[in-house]
């Protein structure tokens, strides 16, 4: 099963090897982590996606928390959350494919962020398989470049991952 | 108080009451060494090996409950020493060890003598710290021992690069009384609902096994246990870790229980309705093949780390606290309770236990021409079975020989490594071990090939005056691996023949030591108790012993506990009767 875990941890050199470093040495599944510092400038926030049984997302979250840095962490998937995702994607952007992509963009809600004679940047947000849905829509061949940020989570209501 | 980052190192140490530090100087900590030579309140014992340095800082702390620390500088000295961190961390062993770092502009330059510690220690410490700032020394040596022996103890590492304790630079020091960690707070108590749903188990069941490890002899709850022993008549087994726990001589124990355990604690596991887990880890040398272990078994688990309980094999009951006061509780509560454990069910269990017990699983055929290891640590137990006795192993068939044939009936007497399971670390330990308690006998039981992993220690041994007793069986072989390659390959012995062995005798002597070499079983006793009677000197014994035994039962890796080898021995003298 899938589980999106959120993870608050001291913001100090190495933390981000801890955690990496775990999910290596224990041969657990990562798709992707993102981290960066909160409005706490002591405490980092990381979203990680994982893949296991019942068994080995138990054991993800008990050695998750027993890294010393690791302040408190929640498993996302356990409650009604929601994800968001950004996607930049660079395309081929001439004349004749100009105005469709600007098109595609609308259509998506996406955002064209910067513009050239041949190409568009367009920016994306939104769950991850609404990002898929957007590259699966636009010519293979216009795509030179993109970047996805990985998924953030945040849980619904009032229940939360605080200190 | 304003002192320079290298006597706050010092200092703290006192502060945290260090009688002792392992170590080995070099460029990166000699300001620490300079700091270490100007005070007499802890004591550094001069090492041979950096290795040594970290085994022995464990044996003390396995031996004595505190916190062991070593001392090494960085690069070559900081690596030497990862393999005794690791060792500690497998067993949860408290252990700080200090390595000097490179100075902090200088990091990541591939500076002289640099390695990334922290970064190579990372996965086999509990917790590790580069200090950059000497106001924060203090903060991080007292984080550092709260964390090693808090919770599930474990080996914590402080690197502190060289400019940090520049002896021209003076700040003022105060020693923190209490730490306190936001993201780091280890449970006591466990919670008293769970104890109850145990106790519920416990006094309904009809074939109980108490399984205890590491953990209670780590949370200094022995009492407790035989206590709970003593109040329930449940049979109990231990792993290698937690012998001594429970008395050998209590007609409730089992032995030893997993690969090379006895086949009435492995039986008894397979048959039981319910096991009562308490500070063990259910390791794969324990469980065997996990689809087959403890079949019909309802399991209570007791451990401080939550991360141990439900990680191999799914409990029933898991309760996350101290071993010491869950085992209380869990007392008080039957105590309180009108129904006792079911006694004719119990009466029935034991008969069918005496049963398996009545096989003599660890009967050997005895000789009178070549020592059996088992006869030589019988015999070690015959002689030292009155002193104030520590033993202290290597690794391979010697350490289960020694775990199998010798009696522990206290726990802090058996040092062992297990979880890692280091050839090199009886000596270094045995070192720590007399440190701690000059008085007390400490002997070291050794295989020719573990011996030579530490051997240049019988250096440091001289220069302390440790009068520890070396017993090394000696059977020509790598014998652990010898037996394997007699099982599974053929008996085709590839590499496992200690070839070019030095004379042993001599060599302990060349160090300053006492020599002996012991070749009949009849010469045995003599020897020992001439060894132990020279309180004063290290007694090397080299035990010329059987090249070809086998450790038996046995288990094979990833078979189940009623699939045991039994000695051919058995089944012979089964034939005669
Ligand atoms: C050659 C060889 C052969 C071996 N054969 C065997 C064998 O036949 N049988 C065998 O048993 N072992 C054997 N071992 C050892 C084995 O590898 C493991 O080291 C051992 O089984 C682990 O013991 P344990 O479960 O007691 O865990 P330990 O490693 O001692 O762990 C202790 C557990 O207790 C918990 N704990 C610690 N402190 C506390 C506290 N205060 N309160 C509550 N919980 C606490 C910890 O979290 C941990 O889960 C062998 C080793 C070698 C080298
Ligand atoms: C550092 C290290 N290297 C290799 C091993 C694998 N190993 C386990 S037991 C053993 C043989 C030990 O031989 P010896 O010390 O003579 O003891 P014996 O088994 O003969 O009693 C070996 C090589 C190990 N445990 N540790
Ligand atoms: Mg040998």
């Amino acid at each position: 099963m899938r589980h999106i875990i959120s993870v608050l941890i001291e913001n100090e050199s190495g933390a981000l090897a801890r955690v990496s470093g775990l999910f290596a040495a224990r041969g657990y599944n990562i798709e992707s982590l993102t981290v960066a510092p909160t409005e706490d400038a002591t405490l980092s926030r990381m979203t990680l996606v994982t893949y296991g049984d019942e068994m080995i997302i138990e054991q993800i979250i008990k050695q998750l928390n027993k890294l010393v840095d690791v302040v408190k962490l929640l498993d996302l998937s356990d409650g009604p959350h929601i994800e968001r995702e950004l996607m930049m994607v660079k395309v081929r952007a001439e004349k004749s494919n100009r105005e469709e992509m600007k098109r595609m963009a609308d259509i998506f809600r996406a955002n064209i962020i910067d513009v050239t004679d041949c190409s568009y940047t367009i920016e994306l947000t939104g769950a991850g398989d609404k990002l898929d849905a957007f590259l699966k829509a636009v010519n293979e061949d216009l795509i030179m470049e993109v970047v996805r940020s990985g998924p953030l989570g945040i849980s619904r209501g009032v229940k939360g991952l605080g200190l | 108080m304003e002192l320079t980052g290298a006597e706050i190192v010092v200092q703290a140490l006192k502060d945290e009451g260090v009688e002792f530090v392992w170590g080995y100087p070099g460029g990166a900590v000699l300001h620490i060494y300079d700091a270490i030579f100007q005070q007499k309140a802890v004591q550094h014992i001069l090492v041979r090996h950096e290795q040594a340095a970290t085994h022995a800082a464990d044996g003390y702390a396995r031996a004595t409950g505190n916190v062991g620390v070593a001392l090494v500088t960085s690069g070559p000295g900081a690596t030497n020493a990862v393999t005794g961190i690791a060792t500690a961390y497998m067993d949860s062993i408290p252990m700080v060890v200090i390595t000097g770092q490179v100075p902090v502009p200088f990091i990541g330059s591939d500076a002289f003598q640099e390695v990334d510690i922290t970064g190579i220690t990372r996965p086999c410490v509990k917790h590790n710290f580069l200090v950059k700032r000497v106001e924060d020394i203090a903060e991080t040596m007292a984080k550092a021992f709260y964390i090693a022996k808090t919770g599930r103890p474990g080996p914590v590492l402080v690197d502190i690069p060289k400019d940090v304790t520049d002896p021209s630079v003076r700040v003022p020091y105060a020693y923190p009384k209490k730490v306190s960690m936001r993201s780091y707070k280890p449970v006591e108590k466990g919670n008293v609902r769970q104890v109850r749903k145990a106790v519920d188990l416990m006094v309904k069941a009809q074939r109980p096994v108490i399984y205890t490890g590491g953990g209670v002899v780590l949370g200094d709850a022995s009492d407790e246990l035989r206590k709970l022993i003593k109040h329930t008549n449940f049979p109990v087994t231990n792993t290698l870790m937690g012998l001594g726990s429970v008395a050998a001589s209590d007609k409730h124990f089992l032995g030893m229980l997993g690969m090379h355990g006895t086949y009435e604690a492995n039986m008894a596991m397979h048959e039981a309705d319910l096991i009562i887990a308490i500070g063990a880890r259910f390791d794969d040398r324990v469980t065997g093949k996990l689809a087959q272990f403890c079949p019909n078994a309802k399991i209570v688990h007791v451990d401080v780390d939550p991360a141990s309980i439900s990680k191999n094999v799914r409990v029933d009951v898991p309760i996350v606290g101290q071993v010491k006061p869950v085992l209380k509780d869990m007392l008080k509560f039957l105590q309180e309770r009108k129904t006792a454990p079911d006694a004719a069910a119990l009466k029935e269990w034991w008969g069918r236990i005496n049963a398996w017990r009545s096989v003599d699983c660890l009967n050997y055929a005895n000789s009178d021409k070549v020592i059996k290891p088992q006869y030589a640590i019988e015999t070690l137990h015959k002689v030292t079975r009155r002193r104030n006795f520590y033993l202290t192993s290597d690794v391979g068939q010697h350490q289960m020989f020694a775990a199998q044939f010798y009696p522990f009936e206290k726990p802090r007497r058996w040092i062992n490594s297990g979880g890692l399971g280091t050839m090199g670390f009886g000596l270094p330990a045995a070192m720590g071990v007399q440190q701690a308690f000059p008085k007390a006998s400490v002997a070291c039981v050794t295989g020719e090939a573990s011996i030579q992993m530490c051997i240049q220690e019988l250096a440091t041994c001289s220069q302390y005056d440790l009068p520890i007793k070396i017993v090394l069986l000696n059977n020509g072989y790598m014998g652990m691996v010898r037996q394997w390659q007699e099982f599974f390959y053929d008996k085709r012995y590839s590499h496992s023949y200690v070839d070019a062995l030095p004379d042993f005798a001599r060599l302990a002597e060349t160090y300053g030591h006492v020599g002996m070499t012991i070749e009949s079983p009849g010469d045995l006793e003599a020897a020992y108790k001439e060894a132990f009677s020279l309180k004063d000197r290290l007694v090397f014994m080299n035990v010329i012993i059987d090249p070809e035994e086998n450790v038996y039962p046995m288990i094979e890796a990833g078979k189940g506990h009623h699939e045991m080898h039994m000695s051919p021995h058995l089944s012979a003298e089964r034939e005669l009767a």
